[in-house]
């Protein structure tokens, strides 16, 4: 893997399925009465937010503790009318307190991109998510969801499965990260929205469009449902629809229309959801549902991708360091430290 | 006042000759070698082209108000190292040029620094606020003889108050230079709408949002039988625009449209915003390569009048920060001629006589300008640059005059470089540096 996670893009299919294989193992731990590993004990995790997200924020908190790292939550607020704090500053101070890995969330496209290229600190870069652009733990944690219900093969990736994302793609950064990643580990992408919420020059992702949820539904493994804020459909939030029942009617996901999928297919949201809006309460709280395992699982490809990035070529309790290209073995006994 | 001979120059790339540079003019042209010197003092001109000196109609010297980025003092010392002796001072400084007192002020400025001649741009609008015409008059009545009014860095979006403004300026034969961006599609727009900014997440600055206002205008022009000059065009949907709208004014006569370009726009495309570097951040956008190529095709073919720099000095803050939270704007005085050089002259579009048309000829014309833009013959006013298209250089920010140092060159080799620059016969820059 590389330094930072900055891009979905930035994982190879090997890089991705060994995230997905670490999350496996890592998940088991949920189930145990003591839910913590030595991993990254002495090493120092800065959670650097610009913008809210509560459940980002304590899913990277407790993969950070779980693995034994010493966290720091750091808020700075700001938007891009009244900047705050500047970035440069922000990691200027981080890297003279010696963060050994920075995950930032913030609310301009590319800002982690920033971090970790300008030069300002060494530390590695974890997006958690920037502006329009990217989310890649939530896309790995989505296609480990994914991987856990439809591959029996630990081995395999997803290839030829086939998952449609519905709604706000234009300003989804789920999104984007979801097509890149899903498209590296072989499943068939869709993404289903009206034109207006779709992003200028799409016909160049490795996807499929479609304006039609009903022929979609159908013949996908998986429904991946996204948020979409009302106020998108006034004109000064860029009238993207018409109302929010026209959109509900056109792209929401109901019981009739959860009717037409397949037995195996589920159903996914990022959260928060708008129940009634893109998805009515029966279909969120469903059997097919698998909105609060997303959560479950999100904890558990964060520990990955954080002991892949700072720990994964040396043991943390002491092992030797790992060959090249080797998967490393995660220490499993209970540092249990205060 | 020294006098200066001026040896082996090769004026527009023709054979050499000796200059006599006396009292302020041309003195004498006269084959090289053939020239004695009695007692001027003697430039060695061997192996330099003779340009007439550049006029630049785009700069922002952002004096008054933003001192922390450029003065007058230091944007015009980097015009004349870039082979400058007149410049457009854009008017969206702090207060805003949009009257005769702040227009005053401006050009009393540049004749106190000396460096090159600066002509003030008057807003368009009071406080470039897009609402009611500025003193347009007062401006044009002042010492300091606007001629050139725009509301640069805003667009002048009401069809109504644009219309106003290019009959208005009729009266003093003045010209409304548009900064064609229509608002509405361009709300919050960080980069150029394409394939690129979809996948990088930022808001997109769609083409058509220059293109739809350009038209719009030429049909205003034409409409009102005024002159209008389009700001910086970068699209190939401009040029296009611009060149049926010439075709047809040449056709109706009574009307006039004239266009620029900037150099960035002829080099740098916006695969440079994948780097999330803000220094690449400018408005209008970096295109694609499809309009880069469009954009020299139309300046070779004479649809662009001129080349102006769009010099946008921003203080390092400004621009050392996220994408969306820096200024637009980059550097352009001290490199404009290396970049034309390099996407007009080297790939053999343009000759140097069709450069000295677009840096000076073309945009002295347009800016009403008697003393710059003339032919380098005898009795003209000595302004004149010298240029080494031989060297090549690499660009280094704090080598540079602004206080600024945004240029998107940074690191860059590029061909050519400013020998000397006459401003009436005095020497501003000498062996590439400060007179």
């Amino acid at each position: 893997m590389k330094k930072h996670l900055l891009s979905a893009a930035d994982l190879t299919r090997g890089d991705a399925l060994l995230v997905l294989r670490t999350a496996e193992e890592l998940r088991s731990l949920a189930d145990r009465p003591i839910k913590k590993l030595p991993a990254l004990r002495g090493r120092t995790i800065v959670n650097l937010f610009f913008e809210d997200s509560t459940r980002t924020r304590i899913s990277f908190e407790a993969a950070a503790k779980r693995l034994s790292a010493d966290v720091i939550n750091f808020s700075a607020k700001g938007s891009s009318l009244s900047k705050g704090e500047s970035l440069k500053d922000t990691a200027l101070t981080l890297e003279a307190m010696g963060a050994d890995a920075v995950v930032v969330r913030h609310w301009a496209s590319g800002a982690p991109h920033l971090l970790a290229n300008a030069g300002w600190s060494r530390s590695s870069v974890i997006n958690a998510g920037d502006g329009t652009h990217e989310h890649p733990t939530q896309a790995l944690l989505d296609a480990f969801t994914m991987w856990r219900h439809l591959t029996a093969d630990p081995g395999q990736g997803l290839d030829g499965r086939r998952v449609a994302i519905v709604g706000d793609i234009l300003h989804s950064r789920v999104a984007r990260s979801n097509a890149l990643l899903l498209n590296t580990l072989g499943a068939e992408v869709t993404l289903v929205a009206p034109p207006t919420l779709l992003p200028y020059g799409v016909e160049s992702w490795p996807v499929e469009t479609s304006y039609d949820l009903d022929a979609v539904l159908p013949k996908s493994d998986v429904v991946m449902m996204l948020r979409v804020q009302k106020e998108r459909m006034n004109l000064s939030g860029g009238g993207f629809f018409p109302t929010v029942r026209e959109y509900s009617r056109r792209y929401g996901l109901d019981s009739r229309r959860m009717a037409q999928l397949q037995d195996h297919t589920i159903v996914m949201h990022p959260g928060p959801m708008n129940r009634g809006m893109e998805i009515t309460a029966d279909v969120a709280d469903s059997k097919r549902s698998v909105i609060v395992e997303q959560v479950t699982n999100g904890v558990a490809v964060r520990m990955a991708v954080l002991y892949l990035l700072l720990g994964g070529n040396e043991s943390a309790i002491g092992g030797a360091r790992a060959e090249a290209g080797t998967e490393p073995s995660i220490p499993t006994t209970d540092g249990a430290d205060a | 006042m020294t006098s200066y001979l001026i040896k082996g120059a090769a004026p527009l790339g023709a054979g050499p000759v000796d200059i006599l540079v006396e009292d302020g003019v041309l003195r004498s042209i006269v084959a090289a070698g053939t020239a004695s010197a009695d007692g001027a003092e003697v430039v060695d001109a061997t192996g330099l082209i003779a340009l007439p000196g550049l006029v630049d109609l785009h700069t922002h010297l952002r004096e008054p108000g933003r001192e922390d980025a450029e003065t007058v003092e230091t944007g015009t010392q980097a015009a004349a190292l870039g082979g400058f002796t007149a410049v457009h001072a854009m008017a969206n400084t702090d207060p805003v040029a949009d009257t005769a007192g702040v227009v005053e002020q401006v050009w009393r400025l540049g004749r106190e620094a000396g460096h090159c001649d600066v002509f003030p741009v008057g807003a368009v609008t009071v406080g470039l606020a897009g609402e009611r015409l500025a003193e347009l008059g007062a401006m044009a009545d002042s010492a300091a003889r606007v001629r050139v009014f725009s509301d640069d860095g805003r667009c002048v979006a009401d069809p109504v108050l644009m219309r106003r403004a290019l009959e208005y300026v009729r009266a003093f034969d003045g010209l409304v230079a548009q900064h064609a961006q229509e608002p509405r599609l361009t709300e919050e727009a960080q980069m150029n709408e394409g394939e690129l900014s979809g996948r990088l997440g930022l808001r997109g600055w769609p083409a058509v949002a220059e293109e739809a206002i350009i038209a719009r205008d030429c049909l205003l022009a034409a409409h009102v039988g005024s002159r209008l000059h389009v700001c910086h065009l970068s699209t190939a949907g401009s040029v296009e625009i611009v060149r049926w709208a010439k075709a047809r004014s040449r056709a109706e006569g009574g009307w006039e449209v004239t266009a620029e370009v900037c150099p960035h726009h002829l080099l740098l495309t916006d695969e440079l915003a994948a780097t999330y570097d803000p220094i690449y951040k400018v408005n209008p956008p970096l295109r694609t390569s499809a309009d880069v190529e469009a954009l020299r095709a139309g300046l070779a073919d004479g649809t662009i009048d001129a080349v102006a720099t769009d010099h946008a000095p921003h203080p390092h803050e400004d621009k050392d920060c996220e994408w969306q939270a820096a200024a637009f704007g980059m550097l352009g005085l001290e490199t404009a001629l290396s970049v034309v050089q390099q996407t007009m002259v080297d790939t053999g579009l343009l000759d140097w006589a069709g450069v000295a048309e677009r840096m000076s000829h073309a945009p002295a014309r347009i800016g009403r300008l008697d003393g710059h833009g003339r032919a380098l013959a005898e009795g003209e006013p000595a302004n004149l640059v010298l240029y080494d298209p031989g060297v090549r250089r690499t660009v280094d920010p704090a080598e540079g005059a602004s206080l600024s140092r945004n240029t998107p060159y940074a690191g860059m080799e590029l061909p050519g470089r400013v020998v000397a620059t006459f401003l009436r016969g005095r020497p501003t820059v000498i062996d590439g540096k400060q007179s």
